[in-house]
């Protein structure tokens, strides 16, 4: 089995770039140059040395003990949360900054959910000089305000998105409305691996230094530089295909990737793509997502912004219809729950996104003698206004957590 | 020969109107196709109503919505196109996007729509690489004519694939934009011209950004005709009778 697209951007029948043709001069320009510019010495070269001099890495491997007793099992934690602006997102957006600069676009458009992704993307936008709009869903700057502010004292201008659920998928669209607006000098900085080909890819070669890191970091640690299993978040996917990326074709490490459940598979509010999702495209890529008989994209939910997305980006929709990827899921509940948990017994605040792939541990078979690596793609400080009100409600309930 | 070649060739400064079904009420896709009929347009083109339009503006996002929420299917678009087609023998284009027909079943959506009597569809977010290799034949066999768009970004050689790849006329983009910007049209002759001189196989119609008689004529200097959608779809509400509206709007443009 192939893990890498082909030329037009395939992962087995999932991906392609299904795009008005007045996207398609950029687009196809990406995709004929991407891989030229990102893998010349220059480009590397620049990308490595910001990295680690300005995002901060490589980001810890961390032994989580007391976690790892809870679970009887060896758990190490990446800690995609210590990155500069508090996600792994950042990873990608230097990458692609680096890009948007020799081709020479004077601006920067981003869509974003949790606000990550546009924080990261207005810093890289300040850093570099270059001006910067952001889409957010209407839903997603109530409830992730202090990204909000970020982004404007960044600079950045925080355009709302009105439409449907107001959330990241209309953020998506009106993003890309104004790629079509402004073909010429505009640059489109995706925040994960979805959109057409060649996003999904090229997202996922910025991100693979997570797994690029933990094969190093592993080998220090455990002396094997694989894990038994690797377990990370899916909203569209970007911090799972870095985590996953250099073991996509090591079947021995077991790929755990966890969507949304909301309230429940079966709620009507949720976000579990490959449970209730079908085949489909959304944002120019054929893939996995929630749609109604007739084809409209069904609204998600999840109280997770950065999660609450209709579709999975094409790899992922490949690694779970080929049986590579293992797809879990957790509920909002779940993930409070395990938010508190590592909190009380590490002292790490996650993002509630990363909360969804801690909370598939007491779910999951685990032996004594495994390795298992949860990807920790955020910190928590966006997430404190629902941390805190959860607090509150289970302190009434006078119910004990986390312990 | 197909009802929009024999269009083509019988007339000039051809008026195609878009309209979304199922706006404002879910029985006015009837009402409007014939009131455009009786008005004196040449070809109507009917927008599936989606609930992601990426390439649509404001106004066909809004008609979209609120036609969604007047429930409207596929199914029923097609028996109203069913109804229309009885009593009229204007070409009818149908356009929607790609994750529709897919979600309906590609060979289904493409004999249904012949069956009710659809003459094109212009899908914009279906890339002509996957249309050739997939769908090419079998649209022609159901008696379709597929349209591609082309935009000014669009270097020669695309212009000429996409040209060679539509059956029955080549729909010109007038600017980079989504749908509705009525800025659009300034500035563009320069562009139509290039479009005119290269001779291409099908009739040219211009869209996007025609919204009333001076930018309509300006169309028609450089191509057979031009379609217009938002300023249509605004001018449905204007006051309170419909038919009254759809006359007054098309009058405007043909005086
Ligand atoms: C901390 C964090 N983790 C995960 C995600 C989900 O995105 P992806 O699946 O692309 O990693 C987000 C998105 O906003 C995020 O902010």
């Amino acid at each position: 089995m192939n893990y890498q697209p082909d030329k037009r951007g395939f992962y087995g029948k999932f991906g392609g770039a299904f795009i008005p043709e007045l996207l398609y001069p950029n687009v196809e320009f990406l995709r004929k140059n991407y891989l030229k510019i990102i893998t010349s010495a220059s480009f590397q070269q620049e990308f490595k040395s910001l990295l680690r001099d300005y995002a901060g890495r490589p980001t810890p491997l961390y032994f989580a003990t007391r976690l790892s007793e809870k679970y009887h099992t060896q758990i190490f934690l990446k800690r995609e949360d210590l990155n500069h602006t508090g996600a792994h997102k950042i990873n990608n957006t230097i990458g692609q900054i680096l890009l948007a600069q020799r081709m020479g676009k004077k601006r920067i458009i981003a869509e974003t959910g949790a606000g990550q992704h546009g924080v990261a993307t207005a810093t890289v936008s300040a850093l570099m000089g270059l001006q910067c709009v952001v889409y957010m869903g209407e839903v997603d700057m109530e409830r992730q305000a202090p990204n909000v502010a970020r982004m404007k004292m960044l600079g950045a201008e925080v355009r709302p998105a009105r439409s449907g659920s107001r959330t990241l998928k209309d953020a998506t669209n009106e993003a890309i409305r104004d790629w079509i607006n402004h073909p010429e000098d505009t640059y489109y900085l995706i925040g994960s691996v979805v959109g057409p080909h060649p996003y999904p890819d090229m997202v996922a070669r910025f991100q693979s230094v997570i797994s690029e890191e933990m094969k190093i970091q592993l080998k220090e640690k455990t002396g094997r530089d694989e894990p038994d299993k690797i377990i990370a978040c899916v909203g569209g996917g970007s911090n799972a295909a870095g985590a996953f990326y250099h073991y996509l074709e090591n079947k021995k490490v077991e790929l755990i990737a966890v969507e949304a459940y909301g309230k429940g598979v079966d709620s009507g509010q949720t976000a579990a793509t490959t449970k209730i999702g079908s085949e489909g495209v959304i944002h120019g890529s054929k893939t996995l997502l929630m749609q109604n008989e007739e084809g409209q994209i069904t609204e998600p939910y999840s109280l997770s912004a950065g999660l609450d997305y209709p579709g999975i980006g094409p790899l992922h929709a490949h690694l779970f219809k080929s049986g590579r990827g293992r797809f879990l899921g957790a509920t909002d509940e779940e993930a409070l729950q395990a938010a508190f948990e590592i909190t009380r017994l590490e002292g790490i605040i996650p993002a509630l996104e990363s909360a969804h792939a801690l909370a598939v541990l007491p779910k999951i078979k685990l032996k004594s003698n495994e390795v298992v690596v949860i990807n920790i793609s955020g910190r928590g400080d966006k997430d404190l206004q629902a941390y805190t009100k959860y607090l509150e409600e289970v302190e009434k309930k006078h119910l004990n957590i986390g312990r | 020969m197909s009802r929009i070649e024999s269009l083509f060739r019988k007339k000039k400064n051809i008026l195609n109107i878009y309209f979304t079904a199922g706006f404002p009420k879910p029985d006015d896709t009837v009402l409007i196709a014939n009131e455009l009929e009786k008005a004196g347009v040449d070809m109507i083109e009917i927008g599936m109503p989606f609930s992601d339009p990426l390439a649509d503006g404001p106004v066909i996002q809004h008609s979209s919505s609120i036609a969604l929420q007047n429930g409207m299917g596929l199914d029923l678009i097609f028996s109203q196109i069913k109804t229309i087609r009885k009593t009229t023998q204007l070409p009818i284009i149908l356009m929607g996007y790609v994750n529709q027909l897919m979600r309906y079943g590609e060979d289904a959506f493409f004999d249904k729509a012949a069956a009710c009597g659809v003459d094109g569809l212009i899908i914009p977010d279906l890339p002509v690489e996957i249309y050739l290799e997939k769908y090419q034949q079998k649209v022609e066999k159901a008696g379709l004519d597929m349209i591609f768009l082309i935009t000014p970004q669009t270097d020669e050689a695309r212009i000429k694939l996409l040209d060679e790849s539509s059956r029955g006329f080549l729909y010109v983009v007038s600017s980079a934009s989504t749908t509705g910007k009525t800025a659009a049209m300034q500035h563009q002759e320069a562009y139509f011209e290039r479009i005119r001189q290269m001779k291409l196989k099908n009739p040219l119609l211009i869209g996007f950004g025609i919204s009333d008689k001076k930018s309509f004529d300006t169309a028609c200097q450089y191509a057979s005709g031009a379609i217009i959608g938002s300023a249509f779809i605004k001018a449905l509400e204007k006051g309170p009778e419909i038919r009254k509206n759809i006359q007054q709007f098309v009058k405007a443009i043909r005086d």
